[in-house]
């Protein structure tokens, strides 16, 4: 199940609602992406997160697709939020609910590397020098091929 | 063709989106970003280095060959930073 909203969302709450009356569901693995705070107090540093509507979607049901075929998953969910967003504030929300641990921890680890690098956001900073848009790194694309290298070769 | 455009490629080229008519000989991906590159200024700027621009044709993900007529929706992006 995705998700792409303006709003906050409640961990507890989506946990909750994700895995209740499934007994079947031994772990669940979360990821919460928050805002850091890149001007290291030295001010404001908000964020406005920019996306492809219609095309975020797709890709998000995409990757979740993507995962449930890799593991055994009794259910997932990834909130993305976008607009305005203050340090500190929630961003994004990967859960996965398996039998065992492994295939949710594997899971929700493949879920956030593969978001980072093909959902279609865009972050743009505000920093003391003015609005600044984030650059890709270089260390997400390799986070994410990392598991397509495990894919090839297993 | 409708040919969106997001983060600075948007703020470079100073629309989010346009309809256009496809030239004739244009049927491509690249064949679109070079026609677009061609009306200089803002688009020659935004467009100057393939290895930045990102595609999707109708939603997906798409390469330099993927062909594209009238009625597809393409959209150029720099490299997706969410999460």
């Amino acid at each position: 199940m995705i998700r792409v909203q303006a709003d906050d969302f409640d961990i507890g709450a989506e946990i909750r609602a994700l895995t209740a009356a499934n007994t079947g569901v031994g772990g669940v693995a979360s990821f919460v992406g928050l805002v850091r705070d890149m001007a290291g107090g030295a001010g404001e540093s908000a964020m406005t997160l920019e996306h492809y509507p219609g095309m975020t979607e797709r890709m998000l049901a995409e990757i979740d697709e993507e995962a449930h075929r890799r593991w055994p998953l009794e259910a997932s969910l990834i909130v993305h939020r976008h607009g305005r967003l203050e340090p500190g504030e929630r961003i994004v929300l990967v859960v996965t609910a398996s039998a065992h641990r492994r295939a949710a921890l594997e899971s929700c680890a493949f879920l956030i590397d593969w978001l980072k690098t093909r959902a279609p956001f865009w972050k743009l900073e505000e920093t003391p020098e003015g609005a600044r848009w984030v650059e890709a790194r270089a260390s997400d694309d390799a986070a994410a091929s990392k598991w397509r290298r495990e894919d090839a070769t297993g | 063709m409708k040919i969106l455009y997001f983060a600075w490629l948007r703020q470079k080229i100073g629309t989010d989106a346009e309809d256009v008519a496809l030239p004739a000989g244009v049927g491509d991906v690249a064949g679109v970003i070079d026609w677009l590159r061609g009306r200089g200024g803002g688009y020659a700027e935004a467009l100057g280095d393939d290895a930045i621009v990102r595609v999707a044709v109708n939603q997906a993900y798409a390469g330099p060959d993927t062909p594209v007529g009238d009625d597809d929706e393409v959209a150029l992006f720099p490299p997706v930073t969410g999460g």
